[in-house]
């Protein structure tokens, strides 16, 4: 499977490699010798159950938990990344699950924070035209950038959460489930958003238990189970082997019920076609 | 959402009126609306404190006529500004969401430390002054450190504060008891005498308009420039008039009597430049931010541990610059200052004035707003000749009710989104 991930590398920029990380907290291995690499105008679908140790894997590169082994290595340097500050000023942003927004600031307090223009003397003018630049970037539906983030929608507060990680330019950007809290618009323009962050030449990890929008984007989908690589798939890889390498049985839970849905759907379209004749 | 999209390229308005969705209120009725939609959701600011000193000044005025008569409000502001600075220090701890219980000891450990220093070591009075602010300044460390490096809830570490700092003052002061600060000394001139000459007082009083006038108009330039809509023109000139002619007529008033003591100047000066911090620098940002969502603000690569210590120092520096202030306002350094209702008055002035004890929400100008309802209910019973039983009491009474329409905005808020 590591192999997969080196025959890929032609030509473009390595972003990040992963080599041997693993996570323990106290006695549960949440990662084990997790192998992954991103380039550069790449999209990696990161895909696993619950458990699986998506969210650990994308905490350890934002900084906010510290590998227990393992090394990282951005844009061909050996990093460590101790703090979230630190892989932002690298260049790795991060979009979190929770969004982790303050929601008692407004729009544009929430998209600067921690990096204020003219810190002893707030340019709150200049920073909220670069919020609305931002914001119109990415066709926002925001109603007023001076409200506080409490009083906005979830896919409103999803807009806000990825303008703000586009802020600082980065190199490489992970979305934690960036879709799962949008209707059906939000989810497309998020899915129109992530190729113009992939065709700026952005290396893209996303995190997602969406099939359909995972292949949608992706071009690699990297099977993560148990805390453990299990596989890495092409974008046109079937519903049955993602599926398969996620559970990582042939004959699971999802299979199970697809196929009694076959049965069930068929034995329901014979009903309703035959409906109409007992009503006459 | 399709029919907005469609008109949006219309007439290309103004950056941040571009979705015809949201009502902006254009004239003076829709400000007003604005207001009281505001109001009705949760979003109190200021209102509650006003409301309630209106009614506190009427009913004590009714009772005794003396309450609100020159001199008596001038010896209110005196009174006002030690336990303000106080407050404002609680201001800054309960923006992050903490609590220092403690304020009370530290003003009377600071106090006594002047008067140790000063009178019995012979030191100059103003080093006794920064070594005291600075050794307040310590413990706010401390707390900060027992907060940052082991998790320790800063509701149990300033009342462990509360008893040894108490203790470290009775051991100070323990040949003597008290240490009287000399009559006529400029400590003691400036916490009882000092006032601004009139001219002064109008000058300063008209300053307010002025800055704010300039400010804003500037920032509405620039907006505009940046095509970012602006307030009209007119209601900055007029909020700039409103404010100066209140100012002066207050500075008249008192000016009937001995004038403004320096002393409420320098709490007003420490306000207006915490509020700048707080509003307008990124330290202050990230107070807030700190104080809303803990976590929020790690993720955004702010130093929370840092922004939690500098909390804790100036609170802790700020609760001993007041206890410096009461010491000269009462030429005194006792076993008994920073004990008694100190504490509890510094916290309710903070929280009667609109800073919430649920962090993440507050404004300097709520210690300024807050100590004066405080100070006048204080007043006003001394007036009415009530003992300190009622004081406490009615005191008791008027912070249970801060805190209560406190909860009941906060929840309002939630409910109207506006957290």
């Amino acid at each position: 499977m590591t192999n997969l991930n080196e025959v890929r590398d032609n030509g473009r920029e390595r972003v990040l490699s992963l080599r041997g990380i693993s996570k323990n907290f106290g006695a549960v291995s949440a990662l084990t010798n997790i192998d992954l690499d991103v380039h550069a105008g790449e999209v990696v679908a990161l895909v696993g159950d619950n458990g699986a140790g998506k969210s650990t894997l994308v905490k350890i590169l934002a900084g906010v938990h510290q590998p227990s082994s393992g090394s990282i290595t951005f844009r061909g340097k050996p990093v460590t990344l101790d703090d979230p500050s630190t892989a932002l000023g690298l260049g790795i942003a991060t979009v979190f699950q929770d969004l982790a927004l303050c929601e008692n600031l407004d729009v544009v307090a929430n998209i600067f924070l921690g990096r204020e223009l003219n810190p002893l003397r707030l340019d709150e003018v200049s920073m909220e035209v670069k919020a609305w630049t931002l914001l119109n970037e990415l066709s926002a539906r925001i109603l007023s950038v001076r409200e506080p983030v409490a009083s906005l929608s979830g896919g409103q507060r999803q807009t806000v959460a990825i303008a703000r990680s586009l802020l600082l330019e980065p190199k490489l950007i992970l979305l934690d489930e960036p879709t799962a809290a949008l209707g059906v618009a939000q989810t497309a323009e998020v899915l129109d958003l992530i190729e113009r962050v992939r065709d700026r030449g952005l290396g893209v990890i996303m995190v997602s238990h969406n099939m359909e929008d995972v292949r949608a984007v992706a071009d690699r989908i990297v099977v993560l189970r148990l805390g453990r690589n299990n596989g890495v798939f092409a974008p046109d890889a079937s519903n049955q082997e993602l599926v398969s390498a996620i559970t990582g049985a042939a004959d699971n839970s999802v299979s199970r019920r697809a196929s009694r849905r076959q049965t069930q759907g068929g034995q329901v379209q014979d009903q309703q076609t035959h409906r109409p004749e007992v009503r006459r | 959402m399709t029919k907005s999209m469609e008109q949006d390229p219309q007439v290309a308005p103004m950056l941040d009126r571009r979705d015809e969705r949201v009502r902006h209120a254009e004239g003076f009725s829709a400000s007003i609306r604005a207001f009281l939609d505001r109001v009705r959701s949760g979003d109190l600011g200021s209102l509650p404190v006003i409301v309630g000193l209106v009614i506190i000044w009427t009913v004590f005025q009714s009772l005794n006529p003396v309450f609100l008569a020159p001199n008596n409000l001038v010896n209110l502001l005196f009174d006002c500004s030690t336990v303000g600075v106080i407050a404002l220090g609680i201001v800054c701890i309960l923006i992050v969401g903490e609590i220092d219980l403690s304020v009370g000891s530290v003003s009377g450990f600071a106090s006594a430390l002047v008067g140790v220093l000063w009178v019995n070591q012979g030191w100059p009075v103003v080093v006794a002054i920064l070594a005291a602010i600075a050794f307040g300044a310590l413990i706010g460390a401390i707390y900060a450190f027992l907060f940052n490096r082991f998790g320790m809830p800063s509701f149990v570490s300033t009342l462990a504060g509360l008893l040894s700092v108490l203790g470290l003052q009775l051991y100070l002061l323990g040949s003597t008891g008290s240490i009287n600060l000399p009559y006529g000394s400029s400590l003691v001139n400036f916490g009882q005498l000092l006032v601004m000459p009139d001219v002064v007082s109008y000058i300063l009083a008209a300053l307010p308009g002025i800055v704010l006038f300039v400010l804003e108009y500037r920032t509405a330039a620039r907006r505009r420039a940046a095509g970012l809509s602006s307030p009209p023109l007119g209601r900055l000139l007029v909020r700039a008039a409103f404010l100066t002619v209140f100012l002066e007529f207050v500075v008249y008033y008192l000016n009937l009597d001995r004038g403004i003591p320096w002393m409420f100047g320098l709490f007003v000066g420490l306000v207006v430049a915490m509020n700048y911090a707080l509003t307008r620098t990124k330290w202050g940002r990230s107070m807030i931010a700190v104080g809303g969502n803990r976590e929020a603000a790690r993720r955004a690569g702010i130093n929370v541990r840092f922004i939690y210590t500098t909390a804790f120092m100036l609170c802790s520096a700020l609760a001993a610059t007041g206890g410096i202030l009461s010491a000269a306002r009462l030429a005194s350094a006792s076993q008994q200052a920073g004990t008694g209702d100190v504490n509890l008055n510094a916290i309710a002035a903070a929280v009667i004035g609109g800073t919430s004890l649920f962090g993440g929400r507050g404004s300097a100008y709520s210690a300024l707003l807050g100590i004066i309802v405080i100070q006048s209910i204080a007043s006003g019973l001394t007036l009415l000749d009530l003992s300190s039983s009622l004081r406490y009491m009615i005191t008791g009474a008027v912070l249970a009710i801060a805190v209560i329409v406190d909860s009941l905005a906060r929840r309002s808020r939630v409910s109207h989104g506006r957290a």
